[in-house]
């Protein structure tokens, strides 16, 4: 392919991602709400078109026409950025991805690489920016002049320090197995040797585990506990700029529940009768499913707690995991 | 029966006691409770909870502008004033007890001498804002005639929809047709009272 069109077809490409993923954060809200609503035998949204679903309109105008509110002791450029850098490293993220397998476009021959741009460190690009992410609540938090705010950057940082850990060890074992970093190589290694979730279960729950403090959800969600400090970091925020929050979190979700399919569940490789397209939006909605059952069941953990769990319990298996790996693998 | 008897609230013996057990103070102990805890498996029972709520999709909402739940007939909402059965005549006859016993001051009426020299009603305003619907005024009406109906969405952005006596009154095309409800009173039932019953969860 010529130069100009390769580059030509990765801006479709991240025009494309970007749309379609904030339409998903949008969407999931939507089904977050139900799901949570009926798991809780309410109803949910009901009144904005059939059953509800044009909520997420709703909500989109309503956040875009609210009065756009800094606070006047804050300071001013970091709050403003804040938001930025939650949905920016988001999508960020998102850019070493592979989201389906390779297509071909009807009625051409032009075939379509749904993934931006395959850099051989894909896995640790993804995790190192998803950990950056980590920064929007933080300076966020710390900029905007507020008790609650405050509060919930401190939680940022216990959050990052012990969640950061587990995510990088629990990786590392099937990263051993495979030899390479690159998601699609990682995905192709499973066509030839089964899901690594067989052979790596431990080091799967581990990242799970992981993940669900990486976006901040419910088990973990010490940032924007309701109950404990109004809504955390974001307690300044509002309109847009909380939007932007909001959307960092969810693309952050789709980002995780990719990865786990794409390590540890087979990827995008066809699942029995299954093509490989549609097992991993399978894939990735049972995990997203699984992010919002979590949340209606399970309540949060203290801070001190998930210190505990993350340094005390999840780093020692993560470090045996490993062990036992190379133990085999030699 | 004795009062011992009366004393058991334990209506069932299905009771289950929480066991406590003892803070671990021991390492082992402690050891040994975090694996216990971790394979126990209760993460999984909330899971399953909801889960199994979700499948069952008993759902509770009411969706209130167009879904309204029965109202008790004792329920306190806006007053209605009620007419005479015979002659269609409105209820009050003018004797002031509402104003006197109003606890929040937001009735006021005037009488004047008709022209049969019987006392009238000049006017009887009720000012819904200061109004706790006590049910004092309804209470201490001699004739029945000022009751509280079931309307109890009043809330409105202009003053002219706020009602004055004539709006209460039963208006007459009601009246002739004998749709009428009177007063049930106090302890009178809920419609779906049936639907309520359940036995009493005491010993006797």
């Amino acid at each position: 392919m010529s130069e100009s069109g390769y580059i030509i077809g990765t801006i479709i490409n991240v025009i494309v991602v970007l749309l379609v993923f904030s339409a998903l954060a949008g969407i999931t809200t939507y089904f977050e709400r139900k799901v949570l609503a009926f798991m809780q035998r309410r109803l949910g949204p009901m009144h904005v078109g059939p059953y509800g679903i044009l909520q997420v309109a709703a909500d989109g105008i309503k956040l875009f026409t609210k009065e756009d509110i800094v606070p006047q002791n804050a300071v001013k450029p970091i709050f403003k950025i804040a938001p930025v850098i939650a949905a920016a490293t988001a999508f960020i993220a998102m850019s070493a991805i592979p989201f389906l397998p390779d297509f071909k476009l009807p009625f051409s021959d032009h075939v379509v690489h749904p993934i931006i741009s395959d850099i051989n460190v894909g896995i640790l690009f993804v995790v190192g920016v998803m950990a950056v992410g980590m920064y929007a609540p933080l300076l966020g938090g710390m900029a905007s002049t507020n008790k609650w705010s405050l509060l919930g950057a401190a939680r940022t940082v216990i959050q990052m320090l012990s969640f950061e850990v587990v995510t990088g060890l629990s990786l590392i074992a099937p990263l051993m197995m495979v030899g390479s970093l690159s998601l699609i190589d990682i995905n192709n290694y499973q066509e030839s040797h089964g899901w690594i979730l067989w052979s790596q279960p431990v080091a799967f729950i581990l990242y799970l585990i992981a993940g669900y403090a990486e976006t901040n959800r419910t088990p973990f969600d010490l940032l924007e506990h309701e109950a404990e400090v109004v809504t955390g970091y974001a307690t300044e925020y509002s309109g847009m700029r909380w939007g932007l929050f909001a959307i960092g979190e969810y693309a952050n979700m789709f980002t995780v529940a990719f990865i786990a399919s794409l390590v540890f569940l087979g990827g995008f490789n066809s699942w029995g009768f299954i093509p490989g397209g549609l097992a991993i939006i399978i894939k990735v909605s049972i995990l997203i499913f699984l992010f919002l059952w979590v949340r209606a069941a399970w309540p949060h953990v203290r801070p001190d707690q998930l210190m505990w769990l993350c340094w005390k319990v999840l780093m020692p298996l993560a470090v045996v995991n490993i062990l036992i790996t190379g133990l085999v693998l030699i | 029966m004795d009062l011992k008897n009366y004393n058991n609230r334990n209506i069932s013996n299905d009771y289950i006691y929480m066991q406590v057990e003892d803070t671990p103070t021991t390492w082992q102990d402690k050891f040994k409770r975090v694996v216990k805890r971790t394979f126990k498996g209760e993460l999984f029972v909330g899971l399953w909870v909801v889960f199994r709520e979700m499948l069952k999709f008993d759902i509770h909402t009411v969706q209130y502008p167009m879904e309204k739940l029965p109202i008790s007939p004792r329920f306190r909402g806006l007053h209605e004033i009620k007419r005479l059965l015979e002659s269609g005549n409105q209820a009050c006859i003018g004797c002031g007890l509402c104003e006197k016993i109003c606890i929040s001051n937001c009735i006021e009426i005037h009488t004047k001498y008709g022209s049969k020299g019987r006392k009238v009603v000049r006017s009887w305003t009720l000012n819904l804002g200061r109004c706790i619907y006590c049910g004092y005024c309804a209470e201490v009406c001699p004739e029945l005639a000022i009751t509280h109906g079931q309307e109890y969405e009043v809330a409105s952005e202009q003053r002219a929809s706020f009602i004055g006596m004539a709006d209460m009154v039963t208006p007459m095309d009601i009246f002739k047709a004998g749709k009428q409800k009177e007063f049930q009173g106090f302890g009178a039932v809920s419609p779906n009272a049936d639907e309520n019953i359940k036995k009493t969860p005491l010993a006797y």
